[in-house]
């Protein structure tokens, strides 16, 4: 079994963002700005792009690689991968996917991606406009559930009344990524702190969510790349080294009509525990966290299934002095995450535990050795990454 | 406030006001959302004809008993293939719920806010189905609380379907 693990083996070593806008705001298409995105990506790793042989994303990426590669020149690929399930759950998994397969030999330089542009194709925050609702969204559409708010509301409420959680909780979490994002130029909500009261005053989107506490929409491409640990320390940029990357779903998560079987849950119980062992550290070892934030209810519930906290912690823990990069004992979201750097579907969230490991992000917390990245909670699957300053613990 | 959906009025398609709507409504969330369309392989049909009936319908196992929701081709628990689908009571407890006020589809602009509610069902192995609270849309809902399911006609459907809707008992 010990052999059996992808820790120490693999690394990040570049990383690609273009400019993060506003929905409708980007000048180009998303193609181009996938394009981008790769490019700046292996020249920051110090790659020739036309280097890469191995492509992974997730949430049905549009921009597949058959036609990256060509339209890239790339002499040819040995892996392309989409991960399953949608919303940003795959953010960790896609790197995962490529990490084993340059573990496994597959490829050589994979780079893990996503590009999306809601101006171009339309908004997550909407419900479909179809006339007759297929499948199981028969049974939610006709009732006026039809945007992930609605549908991760429901599982938030019913966390929030079985351990009495109170509004401030959610509220810490829209403050905390609002803090980091006043220092982080890059954020779209750079220049436009926000304060208790703004929060409390702002428009309910669906009860128990406020306007912040649910992810912007925005439009824009980022990628990372990954190679060897041994090709990694011969490159430009220092590595932070994959120590765990992992995926899962628990029991029965994908129930229709939210009929999952435990319903206040963000769906890493089962994947915490392997994700730790495989990393070697626990949540205590943990310098710096990057938590989805599709809603901040999800948030919650994930710190929780990952050890930061007990449920019955929660209304004092979740607060913003413990969530900040100067100081707190947690620092979580540095970079503005979903909620007010750029929603890029959790990739924007890699970059910034990378940027953790490197000793150049915005927000740079003190002697980082062990970064964390949680991606897509309540979707399924899920999943997770760990990086270290050093390949082993 | 009179109960727009009185139990002497189940059964009825009748047009029924909304208490806190300027305008009166035929329904409980304005027309033009997307109407049920059942799976393409026929699993949930039964459910939607039973509804058209005025009667709540959940799929269950005839080899291990087990209620299960929403509908698969196997059951999950033993992996028989032969389900069938069970009346069932009606009655509910308030599992979860939430007030919309953001309209996520144009149908919506004039019909927020609307509360869902995520009901299980105690006589069905506390499967749970989602709908909406009959009544003021700003009520305080209470999980735990016990509700009872109502049959919203859409006569004027294309095709016409049946929502399951709930009330406070």
């Amino acid at each position: 079994m010990s052999d059996r693990t992808i820790r120490g083996k693999t690394a990040i070593v570049g990383l690609g963002e273009t400019r993060y806008y506003k929905r409708g705001a980007a000048p180009d298409p998303e193609f181009k700005l996938t394009l981008d995105a790769i490019i700046m990506a292996a020249e920051d790793a110090g790659i020739d792009v036309r280097d890469i042989d191995g492509f992974a994303s997730f949430s049905n990426d549009r921009n597949d690689p058959p036609r990256l590669m060509t339209a890239l020149g790339i002499k040819h690929i040995g892996f392309s991968n989409m991960f399953w399930g949608g919303g940003g759950g795959g953010g960790s998994g896609a790197v995962a996917n490529a990490a084993a397969a340059v573990a496994a030999g597959y490829c050589d330089v994979a780079v893990a991606y996503r590009g999306l542009a809601q101006g171009q194709f339309g908004r997550f925050g909407q419900g479909a406009r179809v006339a007759h609702a297929p499948g199981a969204m028969a049974f939610t559409a006709p009732y006026g559930l039809m945007s992930p708010a609605q549908m991760f509301a429901m599982r938030t409420r019913r966390f929030m009344h079985e351990h009495g959680i109170e509004q401030e909780a959610l509220r810490s979490l829209a403050l905390a990524s609002y803090y980091h994002a006043q220092r982080n130029p890059r954020a779209v909500m750079y220049g436009r702190p926000l304060t208790e009261e703004d929060y409390d005053n702002s428009r309910w989107i669906v009860e128990p969510f406020h306007l912040f506490d649910c992810c912007q929409e925005n439009d824009g491409a980022a990628a990372v790349i990954i190679t060897s640990a041994e090709m990694a320390k011969d490159l430009k940029r220092k590595p932070a080294y994959i120590l765990a990357a992992a995926q899962g779903t628990d029991y029965r998560q994908a129930a229709t009509a939210h009929n999952a079987p435990d319903y206040g849950t963000s769906n890493f119980k089962s994947l915490a525990p392997r994700l730790y062992a495989m990393a070697g550290v626990g949540p205590e070892e943990v310098d710096v966290l990057q938590s989805y934030e599709n809603f901040t209810g999800g948030v919650l519930m994930s710190m929780v299934e990952h050890g930061f906290c007990k449920p019955e912690e929660v209304n004092d823990f979740f607060d913003l002095e413990n969530f900040k990069f100067d100081g707190g004992t947690l620092p979580l979201n540095t970079s503005g995450g979903n909620l007010a750097e750029c929603y890029m579907h959790g990739l924007e969230l890699i970059t910034e535990a990378v940027r953790q490991i490197r000793g150049d992000s915005p927000c740079q917390v003190a002697d980082v050795n062990v970064s964390m990245v949680t991606s897509g909670p309540m979707v399924q699957p899920v999943s997770d990454l760990i990086l270290g300053r050093e390949p082993n613990r | 406030m009179s109960d727009p959906y009185p139990a002497s009025s189940q059964g009825t398609a009748s047009a029924v006001p909304v208490p806190t709507a300027t305008v009166e409504r035929k329904y409980l969330l304005p027309e033009g959302l997307p109407q049920p369309a059942p799976y393409p392989e026929g699993l949930a049909a039964e459910f939607w004809e039973a509804a058209r009936r005025h009667e709540l319908v959940v799929q269950h196992c005839k080899s291990c008993g087990i209620h299960q929701w929403g509908p698969e081709f196997i059951c999950y628990k033993c992996h028989s293939y032969d389900l069938d689908y069970v009346r069932v009571s009606g009655r509910g407890r308030v599992f979860s719920w939430e007030r919309p006020w953001y309209p996520v589809h144009p149908a919506l602009q004039k019909g927020v806010p609307y509360i869902v509610v995520l009901v299980e069902l105690p006589d069905a192995d506390n499967v749970r189905m989602v709908g909406n609270m009959v009544g003021d849309p700003m009520q305080d809902v209470v999980i735990g609380g016990e509700v009872v399911a109502v049959f919203e006609d859409h006569d004027d459907g294309e095709p016409p379907y049946t929502l399951v809707q709930w009330r406070v008992v």
